[in-house]
């Protein structure tokens, strides 16, 4: 008999635990079902193309024109990626081929805290200390696409230092070893022969930064100055797809409110192909 | 003309080592200049005073206890479901079409940015549940966005129990969850522990997703049903709405200490972990 009770809490217990594996399936698909259910019918109301390729943003009068700040978005991700990318990666090289084991101890961990400043944190003194020395030495208001760039990249540096850096970690020894035995100094070896070999781990970290960066909320708002149109130059101020979002939800209702999902729903699906390429190129790694 | 490979090779070093510090000092600048500039503001009773004229004077103390009921509501929520998650992809099943289709969920909710939660937590828990802005519609939008990091320190944790420990514990009659609870469970403690405390780290530092879900009152809450602020929110109202640099600068200091007593014991817990088994 007790036995027969014990087979069927286990049986029991392996439902609940399937149940609750199955959660994370769930809550994707309630985000992207009322993402999309509250989004998509301005698309209709509003035409596709006024919506995505149009200039102007007056939702209380019927323009949902987001082309701008889909534009601003890109260009302050690649901003981002311009100066973190480089700034990371050389990190993580250093971490990887080049510290010490007591070096490791103390800039690891030291790096990995960068990740737990809150991101109003970087916005707060972006505004403080970035705006004005631009304002100061390069003219303008400061709030640009210079100044959300360099904040923007020092955000993504965690990102791309611990994927970097496990991408190199994970090139076998037998690399290294082989190349410093031919004689190559260890630039050599890490440049000719490393970093190739961790190639697909240290573009998904690139990647992922920029995923990172295109949702950038809080701190673009307090640095990019907000403005609506595409900006002409790296001073010049500039509005996102998630600064319009947070900007205008608290207040906005009907066809306003419908607009700003219809700009999320853009921004879902610029991060769904981010990490879609992200992960294509990891997998293909794995295989290999 | 030739470059010299020797002289390369200690120039790169060097610039490398430039790099990794000069990162450093990012951090230790950001920790500085908050420090220096919130210290003087900075007291006990800064923390257990309420504020007065939206935050202009007095102290911090409704944020502070909003910020630990979200925390504390959220893990409630997400450890047993992260946790069960984590349990069922290593212990209960074998890699499969299954495990492919939940580990692509998990994957994809972690690469979704915190302003989409917040759209989400919004349309969902605020307006179609009626819930209004509130501590529960904001824990439980916090619970979606940590569930991630929860499930995967979780898995890579219990992944790294040896196989022998559950070997010997089937052959002394134990079930599968006997072994799970009673072996398995009590070894991987300490990394599941560090999934948590680096959850709690980004719960407290999060901004977006809390202010649209739970709101920005600054009353004390005393119910699941009131709205109320947490520390980062509030930081973010004093900097942005230009309220007070003073209080900013306070704000900040408290935010960004706990934030990294929180990260480091989490790191140092990790540490721990892989130190036990390699």
């Amino acid at each position: 008999m007790s036995s027969n009770k014990a087979v069927f809490k286990e049986r029991i217990i392996k439902q609940i635990l399937t149940a609750f594996a199955f959660s994370s399936l769930l809550f994707l698909f309630l985000i992207f079902a009322f993402i999309l259910v509250e989004g998509l019918p301005l698309f209709y109301k509003a035409g596709v193309k006024n919506i995505i390729f149009g200039m102007k943003w007056a939702p209380t009068r019927g323009f949902f024109g987001i082309f701008p700040m889909i534009v601003s978005s890109f260009l302050v991700t690649f901003g981002a990626l311009v100066i973190g990318g480089p700034l990371g990666l050389g990190c993580a090289v250093y971490l990887a081929e080049y510290a010490g084991r007591q070096q490791k101890m103390f800039l690891k961990p030291a790096l990995e805290l960068l990740a737990g400043i809150p991101s109003v944190v970087y916005g707060f003194l972006g505004v403080l200390y970035i705006v004005p020395f631009i304002r100061t030495f390069f003219g303008g208001s400061g709030f640009s696409l210079l100044a959300t760039s360099i904040v923007l990249g020092i955000m993504i540096l965690p990102t791309v230092i611990s994927i970097s850096y496990d991408a190199l970690m994970s090139v076998p020894r037998s690399y290294r070893e082989g190349a410093l035995a031919m004689g190559s100094t260890k630039w050599q070896s890490t440049w000719r022969v490393v970093i190739p070999a961790a190639k697909s781990g240290i573009l998904a970290s690139c990647i992922l930064g920029m995923g990172r960066a295109v949702g950038e909320t809080m701190a673009v708002i307090m640095v990019a100055g907000n403005a609506l149109k595409i900006p002409g130059g790296l001073l010049d101020p500039l509005r996102t797809l998630t600064s319009n979002i947070a900007l205008e939800l608290s207040y906005a209702s009907g066809d306003h409110r419908l607009g700003l999902f219809s700009t999320g729903v853009v921004l879902l699906f610029i991060i769904m192909v981010l990490n879609y390429f992200a992960n294509f190129v990891i997998r293909r790694t794995v295989i290999k | 003309m030739r470059v010299n490979p020797r002289l390369t090779d200690t120039l790169v070093r060097h610039l490398l080592n430039m790099q990794a510090y000069f990162t450093v000092g990012i951090l230790v600048i950001i920790v500085f200049i908050i420090f220096i500039k919130g210290i003087s503001n900075c007291s006990l009773s800064f923390m257990l005073t309420y504020p007065e004229d939206m935050g202009r004077h007095g102290g911090v103390f409704p944020a502070i206890v909003g910020t630990i009921f979200l925390v504390a509501l959220s893990i409630l929520f997400a450890t047993p479901l992260g946790l069960g998650t984590a349990i069922f992809l290593t212990e209960y099943t074998k890699e499969s079409l299954l495990t492919t289709i939940i580990r692509f969920g998990v994957e994809s909710l972690a690469g979704i940015p915190s302003i989409i939660y917040g759209l989400f937590g919004f349309i969902f828990f605020v307006i179609k549940l009626k819930m209004g802005w509130s501590l529960l519609a904001g824990a439980l939008t916090m619970t979606i966005m940590i569930l991630p990091t929860i499930i995967r320190t979780s898995e890579e944790a219990i992944k790294a129990v040896p196989k022998n420990l559950r070997i010997v514990s089937h052959s002394l009659g134990a079930t599968k969850w006997e072994t799970t609870v009673k072996v398995v469970l009590p070894s991987a403690a300490p990394g599941i522990l560090t999934g948590i405390m680096l959850s709690i780290g980004r719960a407290v530092g999060e901004t977006a997703a809390v202010i649209f879900t739970m709101g920005s009152s600054l009353r004390l809450p005393t119910s699941l049903m009131e709205s109320g602020r947490t520390m980062a929110v509030h930081f973010y109202i004093l900097a942005r709405e230009g309220i007070s640099m003073e209080k900013a600068y306070a704000t900040a200091l408290v935010l960004v200490m706990s934030i990294l007593a929180i990260n480091i014991f989490a790191y140092y817990m990790m540490n721990k972990v892989t130190a036990k088994y390699s």
